[in-house]
């Protein structure tokens, strides 16, 4: 265990994420179309969700399914009866200046609470224990010019206003960024293996993150824009953090928004009291009554999720667990995964590729999986280019990126390129000739030392561009370092 | 209509009225004679190609300014909404519509509902026909006021503690107020969602039943209405009350009012007795704390109803570059919202506040319930209640405008009605010095059957429902 007065024992992080219901074709109170993303601006819009006077919200069933099934994956408890609240505040993007959400005082009943996950730190198995998890709707998008604080004024985009929106709130059970977006990562690859969302879409998924170190304030960290930039963003506190006390200064209680260009937090709100949300009952919506079959039926119904999974994997394709869990922490390279398999490929050669290079690949890009053009189709090609000795693996390393990118066929850019491997014996023998008189000294040193043989190899492989078949090159260099032998003992 | 005279005939003699004395009573905010005629024409050629017209064939019909009718301003009387036409139809005004009604205006009211005369309106306060120097009552005052002057035939209020009796009472029609749930809300402009009800304004008791008749029924764009099996409440008008039973509860009479008033009750409820029913006094225990429980909760409610009017989307806005947003939606607010309506917005928003909220408004819950089983355990005895619509005679306008207690005083015979969730109809019981009395008669949820039935009864055997305003065309 760390000792520094801020390791990881220190930090205490708590997550409240916010995960649009994306499967739904309508918003969470009216029929309008929920599929926002690319439209016309205040084009999916009704009394309803702009909160014309007047107009009364009807609940969305589906989508109270959709977060009963999320409920019953993350181990929470499910009351008989849940209700909805108003949540008032005041801001441009709230129609009607207050949110219908839940609440869990003041006689509020949410959707369910006291849940549990296990994410795996370091081969690790940790428990991270859920508050609850509710539904409420999602407010207008708020669009500045440049930056918050400096965009002369505000539009309003009121086409996700009234979008489900699911929030899962967790125990400040979290000690660092990285454990942060280990469970959120883990959260998303459980919404997406039942369907409900799609953490991929932009917005999808957002969150605010409460934070403290060495038992200091609370600070609260609102509208961090995905789950990629948390990490980013709880970083930055904590060192802001470390910062501050380490100069003797006190760490204020407070809220900061997360400026996703500048790469820093920035004052909100000092919080001298909690906000006051003035949460009663929504008495436009009737109580939802959640019957025991209802449940059963939903049971019956939740398809294979991230753990389970995580343990067939290792027992049908015999992988080993941490491939299993790495694999399983995004449902689409999972999927991946298993469409290679079934297309004949060995899975932990498959496992392999993925989790170095494709993962690595997808990092240096900045893209997920499902925003590339890349298929289980052209990884399994170019797995077999490898074995039919086509292409070499640092070829298949090389073009790798190109095949992610473009969505071509690896058979095709190897052509094209003219990547493949040279496994003519003339050729190389050739080749090989003309790198060992480049190279007098090297040959010296390997006619005396043969594990110098390796630096004539890379000097072949260099001049090849990596095509030269490395089984064949050291054949015909050690028959080529023989031949010389022969010939320097022979007077 | 029996089709006697044309919709157009009709339509025309009603803004015939309207021109004469609409200037003295100010029953409407908006006027739209063109549309109305038109639509009438459309009925009369329905009528002479033969076909099938609607319950409500040609009937001028003016609707309180509280519920949205599409591209006719719609304001609640307020400067807020004085620019506010609605994209969409209330489902009440569509299911007149479908009936081949005719909207002949927007009557007028207090501002967004609060008020018990009529006289909180941004626009002016409505004159009571039956003497223009006192109020109309409140808040449906307009509608009450547009049906005793001879100005629309029917009229839609909206009752939140009594906002259809105390006008229908003052200006001596007949106003129901339909059990929670039974007539869609979806485009009523809310003030307290958890206890108003649209509900019917007419010159007797049969027109009442008819067009509750037209607008009761599930809707699904509103959670909170019931579905069963909608009804012809014409049916229930039976001139025959033999074996009904009556409760009287006593605590209607003891605080607060007139005892002219009370005289006036007594007398219809012996009158009810000799027309076959039977009655009995009888307590609702709890009944002294339902003004306070129904302020509290009513203001809990508008502080959240409210808060949409910020001048973003619609309504009046403050439009400054020197304001930030939230400066803006203050101002907004500010110059926008009358004084009863910022009173009652600071008063619930307290209420509400982290602290308070245990002490006051789940407290006022706790009443709620109280009052809601008392009316239970009179309802296992008793068919019908019999209570004053209201504690006093009209009263002046002026008069209590800078009291407003004294004006919330006046909501005691009806708020228990909207907090028990029950229906309640006045009809006129009689008049002093010239001035209507209206008896409130109260049903259990779901049986305004009863209730129009007992009023129907009382109605055809006394004079009451003939006497008109004296208020001369000029």
């Amino acid at each position: 265990m760390k000792t520094d007065r801020f390791g990881i024992e220190s930090v205490k992080i708590g997550l409240e994420a916010h995960c649009q219901l994306t499967s739904l074709k309508t918003k969470l109170f009216c029929s309008c179309s929920a599929d926002y993303r690319g439209k016309k601006p205040n084009t999916l819009v009704c009394p309803v969700c702009l909160g014309i006077p007047g107009s009364l919200p009807v609940l969305n069933l589906r989508a109270v399914e959709l977060a009963l099934m999320v409920a019953l994956a993350l181990n929470c408890k499910i009351p008989n009866e849940t209700f909805f609240f108003r949540k008032n505040y005041y801001y441009p993007d709230m129609s009607k200046n207050f949110q219908i959400s839940q609440y869990d005082r003041a006689g509020g009943n949410p959707l369910s609470v006291d849940g549990s996950v296990y994410i795996r730190v370091d081969h690790k198995r940790k428990k991270i224990k859920i508050r609850r998890v509710h539904l409420e709707e999602d407010p207008a998008r708020l669009v500045y010019t440049g930056t918050i604080d400096a965009s002369p004024y505000t539009l309003i985009d009121y086409n996700r206003s009234g979008v489900a929106l699911l929030e899962i709130v967790t125990d400040p059970d979290l000690s660092s960024p990285r454990e942060a977006r280990i469970f959120l990562q883990k959260l998303r690859s459980i919404l997406e293996h039942l369907g409900v969302s799609n953490g991929g879409l932009e917005g999808a998924m957002r969150c605010d993150a409460n934070i403290s170190i060495i038992g200091g304030p609370r600070v609260e960290i609102k509208n961090i824009s995905s789950f990629k930039e948390v990490e980013r963003a709880l970083n930055f506190e904590i060192a802001r953090q470390k910062d501050l006390v380490s100069k003797g200064i006190s760490v204020k209680q407070e809220t900061r928004h997360w400026d996703e260009t500048r790469r820093v937090t920035i004052s909100l709100r000092i919080k001298e009291e909690e906000q006051d949300y003035r949460y009663f009952p929504e008495l436009d919506l009737i109580p939802i009554n959640i019957t025991k079959s209802w449940l059963e039926q939903l049971k019956s119904k939740m398809p294979e999720l991230p753990d389970a999974r995580r343990i067939r994997l290792t027992k049908e394709y015999g992988l080993p667990s941490y491939d299993a869990e790495v694999l399983t922490s995004d449902k689409s390279l999972a999927d991946f995964f298993e469409s290679c398999v079934k297309l004949g490929k060995a899975p932990k050669t498959v496992s392999n590729w993925l989790m170095t290079d494709v993962l690595r690949c997808l990092h240096n890009f900045n893209l997920e999986l499902t925003e590339t053009k890349f298929t289980p189709e052209q990884l399994v090609e170019m797995i077999t280019l490898i074995e039919d000795g086509v292409i070499s693996g640092k070829i298949a390393k090389m073009i790798l990126p190109e095949m992610i990118k473009t969505g071509e066929s690896p058979r095709l850019i190897v052509k094209e390129r003219g990547l493949v491997k040279i496994s003519g014996r003339e050729e190389l023998q050739l080749l090989i000739g003309q790198v060992c008189e480049e190279n007098p000294d090297a040959v010296k040193d390997a006619l005396k030392d043969e594990k110098a043989i390796h630096f004539l190899i890379g000097k072949l492989m260099q001049k090849t561009r990596g095509r030269a078949d490395p089984k064949l090159a050291d054949e015909l260099i050690r028959a080529h370092l023989a031949l010389l032998k022969s010939r320097v003992s022979t007077p | 209509m029996t089709g006697e005279i044309s919709a157009v005939e009709c339509v025309s003699s009603v803004f015939q009225r309207i021109r004469e004395v609409e200037d003295r009573v100010h029953a409407f905010i908006t006027l739209t004679e063109e549309l109305a005629l038109k639509k009438a024409q459309e009925v009369d050629n329905k009528v002479s190609r033969g076909e099938k017209v609607g319950k409500l064939a040609g009937i001028p019909i003016a609707i309180k300014d509280n519920i949205c009718t599409e591209g006719i301003r719609t304001t609640c009387s307020s400067k807020m909404l004085c620019n506010f036409i609605p994209p969409y139809d209330a489902t009440v005004v569509q299911r007149i519509k479908e009936e081949d009604a005719v909207i002949i205006g927007k009557t007028n009211m207090d501002e967004f509902a609060m008020g018990t005369s009529t006289e909180l309106s941004y626009f002016g306060p409505t004159h009571n026909p039956w003497e223009l120097s006192r109020v109309a009552g409140g808040s449906s005052g307009g509608s009450a006021a547009a049906v005793a002057a001879g100005e629309a035939i029917l009229a839609l209020g909206s009752d939140t503690g009594g906002s259809i009796r105390c006008p229908a009472s003052f200006c001596s029609v007949v106003g129901l107020k339909p059990t929670y749930g039974l007539v869609s809300r979806f485009g009523l402009i809310a003030y307290a969602n958890s206890l108003e009800q649209i509900g019917p304004l007419a010159r007797d008791v049969y027109d009442c039943a008819l067009l509750l008749s037209v607008i009761a029924g599930y809707d699904p764009k509103d959670s909170t209405s019931v579905n069963i099996p909608q009804k012809d409440y014409t049916r229930f008008l039976a001139n025959d009350i033999r074996g009904i039973k009556i409760g009287v509860p006593k605590e209607y009479f003891e605080v607060g009012t007139d005892p002219s008033v009370a005289k006036c009750l007594w007398n219809g409820i012996t009158k009810l007795e000799s027309l076959g029913a039977s009655y009995e006094e009888t307590s609702l225990p709890n009944l002294a704390y339902s003004l306070p429980a129904y302020y509290l909760i009513a203001m809990a409610e508008a502080s959240s109803n409210l808060a949409r009017y910020d001048g973003v989307r619609y309504g009046f806005r403050v439009d400054r570059d020197d304001l930030d947003w939230s400066e803006a939606f203050s101002e907004t607010r500010r110059i926008g919202f009358g004084t009863e309506v910022k009173r009652r917005i600071i008063l619930g928003t307290y209420a509400l506040t982290a602290g308070y909220y245990n002490r006051y408004y789940l407290k006022a819950l706790k009443i709620r319930t109280l009052i809601r089983r008392d009316f239970e355990r009179a309802f296992r005895k008793f068919d019908v209640l019999i209570a004053p619509t209201m504690p006093i005679p009209p009263f002046k306008i002026g008069e209590k405008i800078n009291d407003p207690l004294a004006m919330y005083m006046c909501d005691i015979d009806t708020v228990p009605v909207n907090l028990a969730g029950c229906c309640g109809v006045t009809v006129t019981c009689n008049f002093v010095n010239g001035l209507p009395i209206g008896m409130q008669i109260i049903g259990k949820p779901f049986d305004e059957g009863a209730i129009l039935r007992v009023a129907y009864t009382f109605e055809q055997n006394t004079p009451f429902k003939d006497v008109r305003p004296p208020l001369r065309g000029r």
